[in-house]
């Protein structure tokens, strides 16, 4: 993604509206019981990020409100949820997927459970959570890994994730502002690759609604964020030898729209999803569970799941471990040849 | 005190014996050259040199400043810098070439904390390290072959190219890595030193993290079980004074890390003093065999950046690097040593710099990538689990 341009004026959008909010409070004599900022912070966000994320970010807001934190995944997390706790929105990174597991603990037992043990009495929605996820072509074990499976798996949590510039712009607003604690997967393929023209101003894309991208009528194919891409080109293979692909992006993993999924295997009657997660208790795994029990009687073939191997993620072994387009492409043929 | 210097010095010979090549020439025949260096490379008369830099103690004695050495030693400790610093700087350029692909994060400045560490320990101990461990792999009996093999993702590297430039082991000199993730390796250093303590194996561990690691709070959650039980752990901190780009008093509220035991005592070692470095692994080695946990603080530099993605400039000035280079660089302190106890000649140094270079340069070689591998080692060999196959030519594979 363009990040440079597009995630600084979601910061812009994001922080300068609450600025505005205070103002406004402030003018009315409103008094806020808490009074809320927007904090971001992380490893090296202060000059930047590693993939440039965050420049300028703390020359113009402040080093109060964008500060880096030294190297401790656990303590980022659980900090943000304290701040969060006392009504701000604070929007931690962590620098690649790969480290988010000694926060996984807040993240699972803390950040998820908060408003529900508490009676509503307290909650961390205004937790975000952005990390770098996925392969990159040269990260190897540890700066490729595709971790999303684990957080759909904890109600209280949502799980979001963009497949361009355009669409993380929106999201991440949108995942900002939404009342609950969110983890924003970013695909580490694109910050480079992808280039678009994203809209000025602010916008936000709505959650937990899916979107078809590719309208067809044999197959329908769901996956998400850069894997997204692979898919399309398999589209396009595809219409080549007459089979017409409809492309799912879903978007927010959890909570999913089953809805738009189901209502596109009804209409064309075969599934495939598609994710860079080794296949084993990947989410394409309930995304296959949930339509197979809502379209059972549709479908005209499995669910097939084009996804990683069930290996840690290799090194040199990386082309063979990826769900290609001629691994998908494979995989259409033979579902609509079933 | 004799029968102690001869005892000190048999070791020495059986530590440095391997990597000397010239003992089995130097009872033949020799021209007037090579007379002189294989007079050095096997000169074991005990030296005594004064460290320049004195320690910091923490709830300890320091050691003292005298370090007992020969001129044997040094010659090694320039050869084997000089060979770390080449295949360093031959990664580097390999990097830039696109052989070596992934991360990469050199340790060239760093050499002294590795080689004055393995001159006061055996390979009975245990060493495990973070990611920055082509030189840790090097010390513990590794050859630059295998290195560079294994950076290049090669099948005879030495994790059959399968871990790269972070996860480089071997088994049979206790080196247990070679780890990605920033202070994991800590608690695994302490089950390490659990261990030989159980066994009464009379043998350390090695713990070493780095100045951002030291944040990590599994670190203290190691540090506490090691206290508690008493384990022969030694937590050494290679202060680089850099977590990636963060400079030390930005990420840590007190940048003694020596100190940050607490309980545990501590030293602060001048870390590009080679000799420093012996002494005070010495020091701790001791203390964790008889008492228990120890930290020691090497206070050193990197040249390079964080990684080879990290110009390493942005956040600290071209002078403060090359100003390091020109005062405090390990192989200059050895190379002014040597020369100045006219251990060596300018000649003989120029020799051991060709040899060197020859070495690593014959070690970049070519294999290529054996799919074969890509299944394997997943699980312990024998449990046959069917999978998906690599493509949808092979439907399904068997683990083997």
């Amino acid at each position: 993604m363009v990040c440079n341009t597009c995630l600084f004026s979601v910061w812009q959008s994001c922080m300068m509206k609450a600025c505005r909010m205070r103002k406004l409070n402030l003018f009315y004599g409103i008094r806020v019981r808490a009074k809320s900022w927007s904090y971001v912070f992380g490893e090296d966000v202060g000059f930047g990020g590693v993939f440039r994320c965050t420049t300028g970010l703390a020359d113009t807001f402040g080093k109060h409100r964008v500060f880096n934190t030294p190297l401790c995944e656990q303590g980022i997390v659980g900090f943000g949820i304290g701040l969060a706790a006392m009504g701000n929105r604070a929007v931690a990174e962590i620098q690649f997927a790969d480290y988010i597991f000694p926060a996984f603990d807040q993240i699972v037992n803390e950040a998820a459970k908060f408003r529900y043990r508490s009676g509503n009495l307290f909650n961390c929605g205004g937790l975000t959570i952005r990390t770098p996820y996925g392969a990159v072509g040269h990260g190897a074990l540890y700066h490729s890994q595709s971790p999303e499976a684990y957080f759909c798996h904890v109600p209280g949590l949502k799980v979001v994730i963009p497949r361009s510039p355009t669409q993380a712009k929106g999201l991440l607003l949108a995942a900002i502002r939404d009342p609950n604690p969110v983890i924003f997967f970013e695909p580490k393929w694109l910050y480079r690759l992808s280039v678009e023209d994203v809209p000025e101003g602010d916008y936000t894309l709505p959650l937990s609604q899916a979107e078809v991208i590719r309208e067809g009528g044999d197959i329908t194919l769901v996956g998400w964020g850069a894997q997204l891409a692979i898919m399309e080109e398999a589209c396009v293979e595809a219409s080549k030898e007459g089979i017409s692909c409809e492309l799912i992006d879903l978007r927010t993993l959890l909570p999913w729209d089953k809805e738009i999924v189901e209502a596109s295997v009804n209409k064309t009657g075969r599934l495939l999803v598609s994710h860079e997660a080794p296949i084993t208790g990947g989410f394409g795994a309930e995304i296959a569970a949930s339509i197979t029990e809502r379209c059972f009687l549709r479908l005209e073939s499995p669910v097939a799941r084009v996804c990683g191997l069930d290996t840690p993620f290799p090194l040199v072994f990386e082309p063979f471990y990826m769900p290609t387009k001629n691994k998908i492409l494979d995989a259409i043929k033979a579902s609509v040849n079933f | 005190m004799a029968s102690q210097l001869l005892r000190r010095a048999g070791k020495l010979i059986n530590v440095s014996a391997s990597a000397t090549k010239n003992l089995a020439s130097s009872l033949a025949p020799i021209s007037q050259a090579n007379r002189s260096f294989a007079s050095a490379a096997e000169d074991t008369n005990p030296i005594t040199i004064e460290i320049a830099v004195p320690y910091k103690a923490h709830k300890c004695e320091p050691p003292s400043l005298l370090a007992t050495t020969t001129p044997q030693e040094l010659v090694q400790f320039f050869k084997t810098m000089f060979l770390m610093r080449r295949m360093e700087i031959a990664a580097d350029s390999l990097y830039k070439s696109k052989f070596i692909r992934g991360f990469c994060h050199l340790y060239d400045g760093q050499e002294a904390v590795c080689v004055g560490m393995e001159a006061a320990l055996t390979k009975t101990d245990c060493i495990v390290t973070a990611y920055r461990d082509h030189c840790i792999h090097l010390g513990r009996g590794g050859t630059v072959k295998e290195i560079m093999s294994e950076l290049m993702g090669r099948k005879d590297g030495c994790s059959l190219g399968k871990g790269g430039s972070m996860h480089m082991y071997k088994k049979e000199n206790n080196f247990y890595g070679g780890n990605g993730i920033v202070g994991a390796q800590t608690p695994l250093g302490a089950g390490l030193a659990f261990a030989q303590k159980y066994s009464k194996v009379e043998g350390v561990t090695l713990a070493m993290y780095g100045d951002g690691a030291a944040n990590q709070g599994q670190l203290f959650e190691a540090m506490n079980i090691a206290a508690l039980w008493d384990l022969p752990v030694i937590f050494v901190c290679e202060n680089n004074h850099y977590g990636m780009g963060t400079a030390e008093w930005r990420s840590a509220k007190s940048p003694e890390y020596y100190r940050r035991g607490d309980y545990v005592p501590g030293l602060k070692v001048d870390g590009m003093d080679a000799l420093a470095v012996k002494q005070a692994v010495k020091y701790a080695k001791e203390y964790a065999l008889t008492k228990g946990a120890f930290v020691l603080e090497m206070d050193t530099y990197r040249y390079h950046g964080h990684s080879m993605s990290d110009p390493g400039s942005t956040y600290r000035t071209r002078d403060e690097i090359s100003g390091v280079r020109q005062e405090r660089d390990p192989i200059e302190r050895i190379r002014k040593l040597l020369l100045a106890k006219e251990i060596v000649t300018v000649a003989d140094l120029k020799n051991m710099e060709k040899e060197a270079k020859k070495e690593v340069d014959d070690a970049v070689a070519q294999a290529k990538p054996d799919p074969s591998e890509l299944l394997s080692h997943i699980y312990v060999k024998g449990l046959g689990t069917e999978v998906f196959g690599p493509d949808r030519k092979e439907f399904t594979a068997v683990l083997p």
